[in-house]
């Protein structure tokens, strides 16, 4: 499998997202230079075991409830459904591709009867290829969260089959060990007048990214992309979030929200949003915004929009960085709360959007402590 | 008896044309349990009062004093202001993201308080008072004046002036905006205030029509930055018959 094959010899990097060269093999793509459109904004002379290195392949350990209507397990790399949402679009993806050897599978196979969590907190430092198939059965209702934490030194690639009216919630959580280092492509495939919400909470971790993308293949499919993400000094928090408009009366809102803390915190988002020919009446809009609270930090923002179709309900994008909002300080201090009170209320009720639109009132709850402990040790 | 006083106060703002003075001198005094109306044509100072008292940064304090009960409030930061016991019910309150109407009123009042309400009498109140100004109980779990309309966001302010309980109260054009079955629900609300707490109330308004519901003491003209003249209710009835214009022609010849 592979996508018009690059010159050999010279690269030519693409301008248009939709003719990214994309291959199952990692030899095929030209080696990693830094200076590539998708790669630029990332470290990646910290990044060449999981880029060129052997990785390990072998399957992890997970845990996770029993949930009916649910099924947890390990599937043959040679499964039909692999690789039909999505294949590598650069190196390192195509490593973790070529080097897996069983996919773990999390299936929504009818209505989940409780939000079901896989967590995975024992990958070891050692360098490791993954593969997560996530599946939901035509007309299903489920929210899956792929708990991650622990040590991780991980690239892999995740695949999401959205059937046929169905409606799937994924929530990506990086709570990593400090010296964690991930790499990560989601490939999420939504048919005909399914809805997929997902969300990548990126909190722990030396260098995370996860790069979330959105093929809306079907007729009235839906994708709510959101992001949460603080840095703190030295980290490395990116996501390149992309969504494919392919269909005719598609809807997309990206919402990716961050905030910046410390020496050398360094965050990227990459929004690239297409509107195919046959995606009329499509409405899409992106957003990223990024809170920062201290000297020496760096967000990168770039929102893209490329449309073939001159017939489209809407499309926007927005992108802001900065620091507090002078006004809601003054509200909140008018009402007697201390500055450094209303300082961590502002940031907490900023982030705390994103969190608030999970709808899994336990994680919900989970995540606002960790953002407050967060802010706590930002003081 | 607590007393605001404020003296000779001169304020600007920097805006892109430079400096520009807007209050030129500003005296008033106002007790306890008295509630006071300022009025004046747009552009007068009015609101520059309500933010200069409340702490708004964007005003540069170029003369004058501001004091409560003696303390020189000009010297307070802004949440100091509040735990003294001042309340400023905004004109354009902010929606702030994420952070709950429950959650900010709790924290709220644990600061002006200094301690943490009773949790079930605490709700108790907040529902009654919310109950009283014709609040859904939903609002209790949105995000502070996010997605409200201009109406729901004066409710809004003015319940915290029921729950807060401040001694002095700056009500920045809480008449704006509402139609009538609002402002008479907005004005009941700040007329329990001044009866269960007895506050000292400055009523910031463009029009008389708000006077029918909250009966001034006293009430004070403004007009280019300082008090042209200043009366009973009686001035109020006279300003509604004859509108600004007296005033304004009378600057327009001094200039």
């Amino acid at each position: 499998m592979s996508v018009a094959l690059p010159e050999t010899g010279h690269y030519v990097p693409v301008q248009t997202r939709s003719e990214r060269f994309r291959s199952v093999n990692h030899a095929e793509f030209p080696e990693v230079t830094g200076r590539e459109v998708d790669w630029k904004f990332t470290p990646v002379d910290r990044l060449r075991a999981l880029i060129d290195g052997e990785l390990d392949g072998s399957p992890y350990e997970v845990t996770h409830p029993e949930v009916a209507g649910t099924w947890v397990g390990w599937v043959d790399r040679d499964d039909a459904r692999i690789g039909t949402a999505g294949i590598p679009e650069d190196r390192a993806s195509a490593n973790a591709y070529g080097t897996f050897q069983r996919a773990l599978h999390i299936a929504i196979e009818q209505d989940a009867a409780a939000p079901l969590t896989v967590t995975r907190d024992s990958l070891g430092t050692g360098p490791r290829a993954g593969h997560v198939l996530i599946t939901a059965a035509p007309r299903s209702k489920g929210l899956v969260v792929l708990d991650s934490r622990g040590d991780a030194q991980l690239a892999e690639n995740v695949e999401l089959l959205v059937g046929e009216g169905a409606d799937l919630t994924v929530v990506s959580v990086q709570e990593w060990a400090e010296d964690g280092i991930h790499l990560a492509s989601h490939f999420a495939r939504v048919e005909r007048d399914a809805r997929l919400k997902h969300i990548v909470v990126s909190l722990g971790g030396s260098i995370v990214r996860v790069n979330p993308a959105a093929h809306l293949a079907g007729q009235g499919a839906e994708a709510e992309l959101l992001g949460l993400y603080f840095a703190d000094a030295g980290q490395h928090l990116e996501q390149q979030v992309y969504v494919n408009h392919d269909a005719p009366q598609t809807v997309s809102r990206v919402t990716y929200k961050g905030a910046l803390n410390g020496e050398g915190a360094h965050t990227v988002w990459i929004g690239d949003v297409l509107i195919g020919r046959a995606a009329v009446g499509t409405d899409s809009y992106e957003q990223n915004r990024n809170l920062v609270l201290s000297e020496g930090t760096r967000a990168d923002s770039i929102p893209n929009l490329e449309i073939e179709t001159g017939d489209i309900a809407g499309a926007g994008h927005a992108s802001a960085t900065g620091r507090f909002d002078d006004e809601h300080l003054f509200y909140l201090q008018a009402r007697g709360i201390p500055e450094d009170e209303a300082r961590r209320l502002v940031v907490l009720g900023f982030l705390i959007e994103v969190v608030q639109r999970i709808g899994e009132p336990e994680l919900e709850a989970r995540l606002t402590s960790a953002l407050e402990a967060e802010l706590e040790a930002a003081r | 008896m607590s007393t605001l006083e404020i003296k000779d106060l001169k304020v600007s703002i920097e805006t892109d044309q430079g400096t520009k003075h807007i209050l030129k001198g500003v005296d008033l005094t106002i007790n306890e349990g008295e509630i006071h109306a300022v009025m004046g044509p747009n552009g007068s100072g009015k609101s520059t009062l309500a933010y200069t008292i409340a702490g708004h940064p964007r005003y540069t304090v170029e003369g004058g004093s501001i004091t409560f009960d003696g303390q020189d409030v000009l010297a307070m930061s802004v949440d100091e202001r509040a735990r003294a016991g001042l309340f400023l019910a905004m004109q354009y309150p902010v929606e702030i993201p994420g952070v709950t109407v429950t959650n900010f009123l709790r924290t709220a009042k644990t600061a002006i308080d200094g301690e943490a309400p009773a949790i079930r009498g605490w709700a108790t109140s907040v529902k009654e008072a919310m109950a009283n100004l014709r609040m859904d109980p939903e609002f209790a779990a949105r995000n502070v004046n996010e997605g409200f309309s201009g109406g729901e966001k004066k409710r809004h302010e003015i319940l915290q002036l029921e729950l807060l309980k401040p001694k002095f109260a700056v009500l920045d054009e809480t008449d704006s905006g509402l139609d009538v079955d609002a402002l008479k629900v907005v004005s009941e609300g700040v007329n329990r205030a001044h009866q269960t707490t007895g506050l000292g109330i400055l009523l910031i308004t463009h029009y008389t029509r708000i006077l029918r519901y909250i009966q001034p003491d006293f009430v004070h003209v403004f007009v280019d930055g300082k008090v042209a003249e200043e009366g009973g209710r009686e001035l109020a009835d006279r300003l509604e018959d004859e509108g600004y214009d007296r005033y304004l022609t009378g600057t327009a010849t001094q200039a």
